[in-house]
């Protein structure tokens, strides 16, 4: 059954739609992650315009935010604070970033932009991940129980305007929370991400936090960022498709559901494995979208109409 | 619509006859004589939430033998046309040119190959062939402008909203004729001219424009509007539905 999107201009199979939307939300559930950086270019793949699939998906994260964060504000796992610190980053950053949008979409070079960024970023990602646990599954093989810190300190954690964290106990500057919700926040602008996957390995290695309220305060943070680019994206670049958001929201908060409770049944690192190789091959595919030679060299883009 | 030709509904059948009588009263008054007489079975297509595109009919009816033409032109709008080279292995936007008058949409249907009704310097004039489209060209070297404009042409092919191949327009007798003009799912909103052309022996010997509107209707046309003219307003609704969405989402699956 095809339902037409009124700001995509186009039609397309209402079941795919939701079934794209309730796949990624299965994954999303599972790995704790927005799933946005595997629902963009997938949208993108099916034909919806890269500006229109990036803007829609800032307004499906709100949805899937919101459900995530009240589960996690009931386990009291959600560090409000230092939510209201990386928002601060967070909105500067998601200003910044829709106006950068609008500026290389003028240039015509919005697709490889956001192309570069995901390849560069899941990669990178990717990798760090994947180290880390395969590391701790090799840890725990060899049972060799490291006495741990709560965390690791590093120069950054010195700078100035320090604050106390209780929830996190953190007693660290403010500014380090504060330009990483600002860089997040230029990146979900760009790449139409909640910004989770580029958040939760920051909040955890960066800011030192406790992995209990990493994905709790970072749904909080995403929620008001995600707002912040919906309505950005709305009035300077009218892209926000409110059919298809609705559409993938309902895949996507039963998908997330059965990830959810998918998950509890298997150990943690071997799930954050399976999240690096999924995040890993998104970026080899992406990577390879850039080298291979396109199908047509010429694309056209509408600049408006003859007078 | 191939294999339909010998076929005419009821409706059609009916349309034709008054355009034949139309004709004949016409030609009752020499003075007055119109040699060519057309219309559409609809002048306004209506997008509505499950459109899949449609077809609309074209039919007529001539005072005697000839040849006939229909161009449709979509809105005209300026596209910029740009070429991907590789650049450190990736392949990124580089050369771009601009054209103007382009039709948004563009399709051409005909009794005969065009080649052989009209001179090529007749079919340029009419602008009829995706190859005799009157675009405003930009400053650059002649190779590089046809180079372009060939691209321009290809991807329109692509999106389906330019036609490589001729449409049918098939006789019934030698004075009516009909022919169905295809509208895809992602044809361009905005007022169309369809054009009829009669053609006797290499001659235009009459033409007829007809306009045609292509709209969005119902709630999609109210959300399109609202997104661009009440910007703020309708980014404000889509982040509040969005919200609404999720605390929903959470009240129902808490009980689960």
């Amino acid at each position: 059954m095809q339902i037409y999107l009124p700001i995509a201009e186009m039609s397309l199979d209402i079941f795919l739609l939701l079934a794209l939307g309730t796949g990624v939300g299965f994954l999303s559930g599972m790995f704790g992650v927005g799933g946005g950086f595997l629902l963009t270019p997938l949208l993108i793949l099916i034909g919806v315009p890269p500006a229109v699939a990036v803007a829609t998906q800032a307004n499906q994260v709100v949805a899937s935010s919101v459900s995530g964060v009240l589960g996690h504000w009931r386990r009291d796992n959600v560090d409000f604070k230092m939510g209201f610190v990386l928002l601060i980053g967070g909105f500067v950053g998601s200003t910044v970033g829709v106006l950068l949008f609008g500026l290389l979409r003028r240039l015509g070079q919005i697709d490889l932009v956001i192309g570069l960024l995901y390849v560069v970023l899941l990669g990178f990602i990717g990798v760090l991940m994947l180290i880390e646990s395969l590391g701790s599954i090799l840890r725990r093989r060899h049972r060799a129980v490291a006495p741990r810190k709560l965390h690791q300190h590093i120069w950054l954690h010195g700078l100035p305007f320090k604050m106390r964290f209780r929830k996190s106990r953190l007693y660290i500057s403010a500014i380090l929370p504060v330009a990483v919700g600002f860089f997040v926040g230029i990146m979900s602008a760009l790449m139409g991400v909640g910004g989770a996957f580029i958040l939760v390995p920051a909040m955890i290695y960066i800011l030192g936090m406790p992995t209990m309220v990493v994905v709790g305060t970072s749904l909080f943070q995403i929620i008001f960022v995600a707002a912040n680019v919906t309505l950005l994206q709305s009035v300077q670049n009218q892209t926000v498709d409110v059919v298809l958001a609705l559409v993938l929201t309902v895949g996507g908060v039963i998908g997330a559901q059965i990830g959810s409770r998918v998950v509890a049944k298997l150990p943690a690192d071997q799930i954050r494995v399976l999240l690096a190789a999924l995040v890993l091959v998104v970026g080899v595919v992406l990577a390879w979208e850039l080298v291979a030679t396109p199908k047509n060299i010429y694309s056209i883009a509408l600049v408006g109409e003859s007078r | 619509m191939t294999g339909r030709d010998g076929f005419i509904p009821c409706r059609t059948a009916a349309l034709l006859l008054l355009a034949l009588f139309a004709l004949a009263g016409s030609q009752a008054r020499p003075a007055a004589a119109a040699p060519l007489i057309a219309d559409l079975s609809d002048h306004l297509i209506a997008i509505t939430t499950g459109f899949a595109g449609t077809d609309v009919l074209m039919f007529g009816a001539t005072d005697g033998p000839g040849d006939i033409i229909v161009t449709v032109r979509g809105p005209l709008t300026d596209v910029s046309v740009r070429r991907k080279e590789r650049v450190a292995g990736i392949w990124v936007n580089r050369d771009s040119l601009t054209f103007g008058l382009v039709p948004s949409f563009y399709a051409v249907a005909s009794s005969r190959p065009i080649e052989e009704l009209l001179t090529p310097e007749m079919l340029q004039r009419q602008q009829v062939g995706e190859n005799n489209l009157a675009l405003i060209r930009p400053d650059a070297r002649p190779t590089k402008i046809e180079e372009f404009r060939q691209a321009l042409l290809k991807v329109k092919e692509e999106q389906g909203l330019y036609s490589p191949t001729l449409g049918k327009v098939s006789f019934l007798g030698n004075q009516l004729f009909r022919t169905e003009l295809r509208f895809p799912s992602n044809v361009p909103i905005g007022s169309y001219l369809v054009e009829v052309m009669l053609i006797r022996e290499g001659k235009l010997v009459s033409a007829q424009t007809t306009p045609l509107v292509i709209s969005k209707t119902g709630v999609d046309a109210e959300i399109y509007q609202f997104a661009h003219t009440q910007s703020l307003v309708y980014g404000v609704a889509a982040t509040l539905a969005a919200l609404l969405c999720g605390w929903v989402a959470y009240l129902v699956f808490r009980k689960i």
